[in-house]
């Protein structure tokens, strides 16, 4: 249902397949996008987005179905041909060379390799044209490396403008956005949209789709399962939609909070490469009690939870677990303080993907009774320990002996929460605990962290959506380049307020009312 | 084409691929044998019976493959934590001279007290040689493909020293060899007057042992964890720089096993040519058993059995006994292959 029948389509789907292996990511998918329209394409992760995004951009072939693009047939399997139709594509990750300039990167591959003289001057003056003309600022000379995630940004979708794009896609480009550069980021597209240019945007977030897009398409399980006008549908019925079933909202009951189990007080802790380190960071972490942690990717999160993981120790401040200062610091000093993590890559960090879900299931108490006895191993125990956690936790899995690898990333996920909770933490490090798991297991993970605060754990919860940590935290920081914003109690603050201190704004005060 | 995962290889292709790796193999071997102008049938046969065919070229077989197993066991269990220990070969040598310096009438022990004595001696001087590129890699970062290669020309030459100095034999014409090992000092044969000894049950029972390592124990666990995701086992509290160094030690004193098993059993005196290469071939040994400790006992048995075989076909028919070297590289890299399409199947588009 275009929103101006009279529209003319610029891209059409035809019946679009694609099979990996066993799974069908894309399932017979049809569509057109209209000129001036924006499709929202909702989707949990794995339904099947961005592999269509990425055969419509010719990355992949798919194995049935056509495209065209303004009327021509588009040649599968071909990203020059896509960009010369005008098919622009921002990707989740940006693609842009550090080492190079703004200008240089934007005219990267457009320039014919035999002319010595590079229209420099023509280009920069269209650049600087085009910027002002959708609000892209941001300076041509300034080193790709050296910008911020929302400049980045801008770069990418200015590349596609200068290769002259009619149809914009843009795969998530919100995840990495504070609110306040999503609304900037929205206000070029509108532009856009005024100029004539069409765009699809793909998210699974759904205030984002109702706040920019005219129609809304809903992929799950690689099918097109919904179409709506987004004036004509809401929240709920998209949810239902993607999931396929109600969903129910994890019900959050007051906190009770007790003592502080983890105190830092100043801590510093040296960057890694480059990597934000903290500074002079403060923090508790109180029993029964969910402390959630926003701010922009790459501001100091990764130092934080790796500190608190074990695997990194403070150059600096006071670090105290359960009223005492940590001794050595490592990953089994921090298990042994009843630290229960659950980290942000659960294929590289918190599983081994060749291991079975036994070997995974002991990974962090492998040495300990009744898993070992005197250095040899007892797969009998093991076996009945992993048996548990699948039943307790839900884990649909071939059995215990399967590798891990073959399971989807929530019941992965399942495995490496019941690993966790199984082992009955004091304290929860929690990093992106949903990040890419459909909404069944969302909520599970999350009505499982919660019921951890309700028994008395304290749950530092880290993420960088924040309707995830205003929904289940009960105290919240920003995290700005390694400095930790006030505890803000639950309700007293709104997401553009807490955007500002996610832009490191604020911190300056802060700094003086420490002095 | 392009790659992509196979989610669950089932048994016709772990066990169908390397089947068909090996039948790849022989044919090649074949159409070699068929350039060189012979009857590749009658070539394949003489290899078969030269390596299997009597009583003496089956012992031969399993001689030759008594120090492969040792090394091929070193290789597959450091290869097991991503250990690339490629010095088996000086490890070898270690082992060697170690039980020559202290077997030659240095410790007047009978033979019960003596072999055992030579034994650990050479698992110490094996695990020693590994333990300095372990601690580098370790510590600094240094790439242990390069100092374990590289010692190998330090302990050859550093053996040849000694062969021609403090350990040349006073008897032995001037030929750069060492004194011959006392009677207490030799591995006993398993049946009287046949060329087989000790050091065959050695191996078997080193395999048997580096299997429950493996499958049974917290250490083949931590060993398994840290060769597979070096960053989850860290995160997960394994001491990585710990599991890297026991690991360092215990395949470096299987190369050593196999110094002593080759002087003890076999050659009685330390000679610059102890060893034509079982620390490289016991790579080719531990690949072909896909580092299965049991299979490096099969993979050694076929190794030997080629080479052996080989060398008496070359005298029987008009085929150099390079063809030998081919079978095994050609083995190696159809395994190489073969292992890599049970995990991925190759599709079109």
């Amino acid at each position: 249902m275009p929103t101006d029948p009279g529209a003319r389509a610029v891209l059409r789907l035809r019946n679009i397949t694609k099979r990996f292996g066993p799974l069908t990511a894309n399932d017979a998918i049809t569509f057109d996008l209209h000129e001036g329209e924006v499709i929202a394409l909702l989707g949990e992760n794995g339904a099947g987005k961005t592999t269509l995004m990425n055969i419509l951009f010719g990355h992949y072939t798919a194995d049935a179905g056509d495209i065209e693009v303004f009327g021509h047939a588009l040649p599968p399997g071909n990203p020059r041909a896509a960009l010369e139709a005008g098919v622009g594509m921002v990707h989740q990750h940006f693609t842009l060379a550090d080492n190079l300039s703004v200008l240089d990167n934007i005219i990267l591959g457009t320039e014919p390799l035999w002319r010595l003289g590079t229209g420099r001057a023509a280009a920069r003056a269209r650049i600087e044209q085009l910027s002002r003309d959708f609000g892209l600022a941001v300076h041509p000379d300034a080193r790709a490396g050296a910008l911020s995630v929302g400049e980045r940004q801008r770069v990418e979708i200015l590349k596609a403008l200068y290769r002259d794009a009619r149809i914009l896609i843009l795969d998530e480009p919100t995840a990495v956005l504070t609110p306040q550069e999503t609304d900037d980021l929205f206000a070029t597209l509108r532009k856009a949209v005024a100029r004539g240019l069409s765009i699809i945007f793909i998210s699974h977030k759904m205030h984002e789709v109702l706040a920019i897009s005219s129609r809304v398409l809903v992929l799950r399980h690689g099918k097109l399962v919904g179409e709506a006008a987004t004036a004509d549908t809401d929240r709920h019925q998209l949810a239902h939609l993607m999931v396929g079933s109600e969903i129910v909202a994890p019900e959050v009951g007051g906190a009770a909070p007790g003592a502080v189990l983890m105190r830092l007080r100043e801590v510093s802790t040296t960057p890694v490469g480059n990597a934000v380190g903290l500074r002079s960071l403060s923090l508790d972490l109180r029993a029964g009690q969910i402390t959630g942690l926003a701010g922009v990717s790459g501001n100091g999160q990764a130092a934080l939870a790796d500190l608190i993981a074990g695997e990194t120790v403070p150059d600096s401040g006071v670090f105290e677990v359960a009223g005492e200062g940590v001794g050595a610091w490592t990953p089994r000093a921090a298990l042994d303080a009843r630290i229960g993590r659950i980290p942000e890559d659960r294929h590289r960090t918190g599983t081994i993907s060749d291991f079975t879900l036994s070997e995974n299931a002991v990974l962090e108490a492998y040495e300990k009774e009744p898993f070992s006895r005197r250095g040899w191993f007892d797969w009998t125990a093991v076996d009945r320990h992993t048996r548990a956690i699948i039943e307790r936790y839900d884990v649909r899995c071939p059995g215990p002996d399967a590798r891990i690898r073959l399971l989807s990333g929530g019941n992965m996920q399942k495995l490496i929460l019941g690993r966790a909770l199984e082992a009955e933490p004091k304290i929860i490090l929690a990093v992106q605990p949903v990040r890419g798991l459909d909404i069944g297991a969302v909520t599970y993970v999350q009505n499982r962290l919660i019921e951890a605060r309700d028994a008395g754990a304290a749950v530092l919860l880290i993420s960088e959506d924040l309707d995830e940590i205003l929904t289940l935290a009960d105290v919240i920081h920003v995290i700005s380049e390694g400095r930790l914003s006030p505890a803000f109690a639950r309700g007293t603050k709104t997401p553009a307020e807490l955007g500002v201190w996610m832009a490191g704004q604020g911190f300056d005060g802060e700094d003086s009312h420490a002095a | 084409m392009r790659l992509e995962p196979v989610a669950d290889p089932g048994w016709s292709r772990t066990l169908g691929l390397p089947a068909l790796a090996l039948g790849g193999t022989v044919a090649i071997a074949m159409a070699l044998a068929l350039v060189a102008g012979s009857n590749p049938l009658a070539v394949l046969g003489l290899i078969v019976k030269g390596a299997v065919g009597s009583k003496f070229a089956l012992l031969e077989t399993l001689n030759r493959a008594t120090p492969l197993i040792f090394t091929g066991l070193a290789v597959a269990v450091a290869f097991r934590a991503k250990l690339w220990n490629i010095g088996a070969e000086a490890q070898l040598y270690m082992g060697a001279l170690l039980a020559v310096v202290l077997g030659t009438g240095l410790l007047p022990l009978p033979a019960a007290l003596l072999l055992p004595i030579l034994m650990l001696a050479a698992i110490a001087g094996g695990a020693l040689m590994l333990l300095g590129p372990a601690f580098l890699k370790t510590r600094l970062g240094v790439d242990e493909v390069v100092t374990t290669l590289l010692l190998n020309f330090v302990m050859i030459l550093f053996v040849s020293m000694l062969l021609e100095g403090p350990l040349k034999d006073p008897m032995g014409m001037g030929w750069p060899k060492s004194e011959r090992l006392v009677a207490e000092a030799r591995l006993p044969r398993i049946v009287d007057g046949l060329r087989l000894h000790w050091g065959f049950g050695l191996a078997l029972i080193c395999a048997l042992l580096v299997w429950v390592m493996q499958t049974r124990t917290t250490l083949g666990y931590e060993i398994r964890a840290v060769g597979l995701n070096q960053r989850a086992a860290a995160f997960a509290g394994i001491p990585v720089t710990k599991v890297v160094i026991k690991t360092a030690l215990i395949s470096g004193g299987l190369a050593g096993l196999a110094g002593f098993s080759e002087v003890a059993g076999l050659k009685g005196s330390l000679t610059l040519d102890l060893s034509p290469g079982f620390g490289y071939t016991g790579i080719i040994v531990a690949m072909l058993a896909l580092l299965n400790p049991l299979g490096v006992v099969v993979s050694a048995l076929f190794v030997a059995g080629v080479f052996v075989g080989a060398d008496s076909m070359s005298r029987a028919a008009a085929v150099p006994t390079y063809i030998a070297d081919i079978l095994l590289a050609t083995a190696l890299l159809l395994m190489v292959l073969a292992i890599m399409l049970t995990r991925f199947r190759v599709v079109r588009g």
